[in-house]
């Protein structure tokens, strides 16, 4: 028993206590830093604890420190220089006497640390919502603001811009500045994906701290002097790595916007709901923007189990094909959903023990793909999945480009290795002992088996999103939706089991595929099943051993997932 | 009556004095370096055992030498923020960017007695267990680059420099970079970071002391070139003697150089606190008095960033008052009149100059030379350049005076480096101490 108690136990942490506007509150001594290295808690991240926000512009806690904004500067009282004695010296009360930071060449003047860079130190007092403070943060917000265009209007970074929420907070009705302002480049084509307005940059550098960093491409620089400072790429080679858009959601202005987005949709009309990348089997965490049914965007979420705060852009841009004309919407082969699923069921009870294959592409959910595999049990038939290996990086894109490979293989679809009983299927129809095939979103000519195969079938059921060779082919064709139109969970290649959310609605007749395939299964197997997603993920946590080695059910499951033993 | 003290260029003008190294040696030098690797352990008063390198180290702090380059550090305390030993190479930098407006001495050194220089890099290298060092050289002094280049060439042909330096096990090798002509290469970091072929922006500190986190992230000294010279007369003189030179706490001798309305503008070597502002202006010795009999408007007395003084001035120095002219050339005194002496550069201004137009020409070398890295410094030193132009344009408004200081005072301890009190500081000091010219300008 003490052993298992043992395991269980995370490290205690160690605390410090310091003051924040007065009260005091412990805070761990070491907070992970951008690499996730323990080092000293700032004094930004001590308030953070306390409750209170520092404003900052080029701070990240995933990027290295810049503390190049200032607008973090925060007041702060210290302990005084150590005597001859070694000690600080005491207030009467036998307390450490803290005074107050003040200019060396003027001690009537309070001094400011940037809340960022400066860490803990005993004894310290964070006067963080003093005068002083206040004070400090006005003068670098006007600072910030003297050569701003007020172009708010016509900014796509508008309702989710810290200079205009810092403003609002910080800022003054009316400028003073009776200069005039200083003129930059606008719609600068910094690359193939990411327009820059130099005008509203605040040279806050956390493009290039990303881009060198973390893309590890050294592309983004600053070029001339002082308040001239322009972001630029070196001489016009083009800000083109697959990570460019992570600018676009750090830069906390609108300075760097996504071609794909600027001028679409205001943010506060999007609609927020969580999601994944199907991109690969990385499972980047999403949130999809939508409105009136029309997906605008898709950003990163944190997940510091998958993707961090980023995500590449081949994966952000993947999803004009979910609104895209050519979605299928119409159910083929019966006079609709009612039809389709009484008249497959009944063909299905029929077909003899082993006639039957099933390809459930790894583009299904576990819960389709559970389903399937249950169809295929009672049917004893063969199943895989179709491999679909690309290119991956070193940072967050995978050469397994389906997003539930690990599912497929955890409830039994596909084997260790994805597509190894393709070719005993391509040969069973050959041969003509499979008469039956069921294929779930995979273009199986593009894998081995061909038209001329497909011909020979006695029943091809073909569910998928968009119209392919081996819909053309289908006897019956079932509309499915995209992972947008549905909620589910994937399984990405370290094992992490995440769910999305529905953020639209499918187009004509298309329905999730584990709602009908749920149908399927109810009349063929004579077994009554969950028609919830909750119910039916929960059945299924029970019965794939990975699952339920984690005790998984849908509510465990929260916003971030559960990684489960590979 | 006043007089120079000439110790660093005691030779340097001298009709007969060349910069080869034959004439250097022949006036007594590489007798210091060879004097430094000499020194030999000895026991401390705990019993433990004190370094050759130790000692020269303890010397350089006793000497009470102070930075040259503009903050006045003490030298032998910069040096002790390095461990030793250190399990990284510890570098030293002579920073030769001499970029301050006004200031013309460390050039002296450089294009007439480089030896000197590089000499007392050697033993500032061998106290500090430095093989690598660099002299980073402003762009403009390309000449000043070849003379140093040829002097190190010489230098590492006697055996000066290179391995096993004089049969002291200590190697050491020095190169020059020049700097391409940007005013905050002069910073200590920025330097670093241009060093590292980088652009030239001021790292934060903390962490980036470079002491601990200096060039390629390893313990790095920075010391001025005249700094580096006076290592030299410490080992020569003896810690003791140099400290008799200047007064109390202002240590040895300094550079002045002298510029601006003055008959005789030029550099001068006095004992620090010797010499007053009014002899280094007025006597024939130095500055020889004002031209075509104007007279004083305003000194600024250490570098165009510190704060200027206005002629007339009194002030209550240690109980003692004191006329702007008795104020002593050196840097606790300069400090307590509430400026600084900086560079040791002083730029004196007559009654015949516009005094807004003087800070105005100020204000636009200090918004053009902002690195533009953060962002008090970045648009304000942009914003109060527009404004003094306005008010220089006949555009000035009677809130002027207010509006310059508080964006002044906005940048001013606010900012990465000290670029940010180099271009505040004049503004509010001609703001505080011209008020009058102001009105006169706004009402012009």
């Amino acid at each position: 028993m003490s052993e298992e108690t043992k395991t269980d136990e995370p490290p205690a942490i160690e605390t410090t206590t310091v003051k924040v506007d007065g009260r005091e509150i412990d805070v761990p001594k070491l907070t992970a830093d951008w690499q996730g290295n323990l080092v000293p808690t700032t004094v930004l991240q001590a308030c953070e604890h306390a409750g209170i926000e520092i404003p900052h512009y080029c701070y990240h806690p995933k990027l290295p420190v810049a503390g190049n904004c200032r607008m973090c500067l925060v007041h702060v009282g210290m302990p005084g220089r150590p005597g001859p004695d070694g000690k600080s010296p005491m207030n009467e009360d036998g307390t450490l006497k803290i005074d107050p930071m003040v200019l060396p060449y003027e001690r009537s003047t309070p001094k400011g640390v940037i809340g960022c860079a400066t860490n803990l130190v005993p004894g310290m007092e964070i006067y963080a919502s003093s005068p002083e403070t206040k004070e400090m943060r006005e003068a670098v917000l006007e600072s910030l603001l003297i050569n701003h265009p007020l172009d708010c209007t016509i900014c796509d970074q508008a309702g989710e811009c810290k200079l205009q929420e810092y403003s609002v907070e910080h800022g003054q009705a009316e400028s003073q500045f009776a200069e005039y302002k200083v003129h930059k480049p606008k719609a600068v084509d910094l690359g193939p994906r990411i327009m820059l307005d130099a005008e509203r940059c605040v040279l806050c550098t956390r493009c290039i701290r990303f881009s060198k960093d973390i893309a590890e491409d050294d592309a983004l620089g600053i070029v001339n002097r002082g308040s001239y400072n322009t972001i630029a790429t070196f001489l016009d080679t083009p800000f083109d790595n697959n990570y460019t858009l992570n600018t676009v959601d750090i830069c906390p202005v609108g300075a760097l916007t996504s071609k794909d987005f600027r001028f679409q949709m205001r943010v506060w009309f999007l609609k927020e709901t969580n999601s994944l990348c199907t991109g690969c089997g990385t499972g980047c965490n999403t949130v999809i923007g939508s409105r009136e049914n029309t997906m605008y965007r898709y950003e990163p979420r944190e997940n510091d189990a998958v993707n961090g705060p980023w995500m590449c852009d081949s994966g952000r841009l993947n999803y004009k094909w979910i609104g895209s004309e050519d979605r299928l919407s119409e159910v083929k082969g019966a006079s609709g959903w009612a039809t389709a699923i009484t008249k497959i069921s009944s063909k299905l009870e029929k077909a003899p023990s082993g006639s039957v294959a099933v390809i459930g592409g790894a583009r299904q959910t576990n819960e389709e793909l559970y389903l399937l595999k249950k169809l295929a049990n009672k049917l004893e038939a063969i199943t895989d999945s179709s491999p679909r290996m690309g290119e991956g990086d070193h940072l967050l894109s995978c050469p397994d480009k389906n997003p539930n490979s690990t599912g497929s293989r955890l409830i039994g679809i596909a084997g260790e290795e994805l597509g190894s009983q393709l070719k005993h299927i391509a040969s069973g129809i050959e041969t003509g002992t499979i008469k039956t095939l069921i294929v779930f979103g995979d273009d199986v000519t593009k894998t081995g088996i061909s038209e001329a195969l497909l011909d020979k079938l006695d029943l091809l059921v073909v569910s998928d999103i968009l119209p392919n060779a081996t819909t053309a082919k289908a006897h019956y064709l079932l509309p499915g939706c995209a992972h947008a139109e549905k909620r589910g969970t994937f399984t990405n290649t370290k094992g992490r089991v995440q769910k999305f959310m529905k953020a639209l609605e499918a187009p004509g007749d298309a329905r999730p595929e584990w709602e009908f395939l749920h149908e399927l299964v109810e009349n063929t197997t004579g077994q009554n099943g969950f028609s919830t997603i909750e119910g039916l993920f929960n059945q299924m946590a029970g019965e794939v051993e990975a699952f339920k080695a984690k005790e998984l059910t849908w509510a465990k499951l929260g916003d971030t997932g559960v990684t489960v033993e590979l | 009556m006043p007089q120079e003290h000439k110790l660093l260029l005691k030779y340097a003008d001298a009709p007969d004095y060349s910069k080869d190294l034959e004439c250097y040696e022949r006036h007594g030098g590489y007798q210091a370096l060879r004097q430094a690797l000499d020194i030999k352990a000895s026991t401390g008063a705990d019993g433990n055992e004190v370094t050759a390198q130790a000692q020269l180290r303890k010397s350089v702090l006793d000497s009470g030498l102070r930075g040259r380059g503009g903050a006045g550090f003490s030298c032998g305390l910069k040096w002790s923020f390095v461990r030793h030993p250190n399990p990284k190479p510890v570098y030293l930098i002579c920073n030769a960017d001499e970029s301050e407006p006004g200031t013309f001495k460390d050039k002296q050194i450089i294009y007439k007695d480089p030896h000197q220089l590089i000499e007392g890099m050697i033993i500032a290298c061998w106290a500090n267990h430095v093989n690598l060092a660099y002299i980073y050289i402003r762009g403009e002094f390309t000449e000043g680059a070849k003379i140093l280049n040829t002097a190190l060439a010489e230098a590492r042909a006697k055996g000066y420099l290179g391995k096993d330096i004089l049969g002291s096990g200590h190697d050491l090798e020095i190169h020059i970079h020049r700097g391409a002509g940007a005013y905050i290469c002069g910073e200590e970091t920025g330097l670093i970071e241009s060093l590292e072929g980088k652009r030239a922006y001021p790292r934060i500190k903390p962490p980036y002391f470079p002491a601990a986190l200096g060039l390629y992230m390893c313990p790095t000294i920075v010391n001025n070139v005249e700094t580096l010279c006076n290592v030299k007369h410490i080992v020569e003189m003896g810690a003791e003697a140099f400290a008799k030179l200047g007064t109390p706490n202002n240590t040895g001798t300094r550079l002045v150089s002298l510029s601006g309305d003055v008959k005789q503008p030029g550099y001068f070597e006095i004992e620090t606190g010797k010499v007053t502002l009014g002899e280094l202006i007025n006597d024939p010795n130095f500055g020889g008095g004002l031209r075509n009999g104007n007279q004083l408007q305003a000194i600024i007395p250490g570098g165009s960033s510190s704060k200027v003084l206005r002629a007339g001035e009194t002030f209550k120095v240690d109980e003692k008052q004191m006329d702007l002219l008795d104020v002593p050339y050196d840097f606790d005194t300069l400090m307590k009149i509430g400026t600084m002496s900086g560079s040791g550069a002083i730029i004196v201004i007559d009654d015949s100059r516009d005094i807004i137009e003087c800070l105005a020409n100020l204000a636009e070398f200090y918004a053009h030379e902002s690195c533009g890295q953060c962002t008090p410094c970045r648009e304000g030193s942009l914003w109060m350049n527009k404004a003094l132009h306005r008010l220089t344009h006949g555009e000035g408004r009677a809130e002027d005076p207010e509006y310059l200081k508080h964006i002044a005072h906005n940048i001013q301890g606010r900012t990465i480096c000290a670029f940010g009190e180099a271009c505040a500081w004049p503004v509010l000091s001609f703001v505080d101490k011209f008020k009058d010219k102001f009105e006169e300008k706004v009402s012009a």
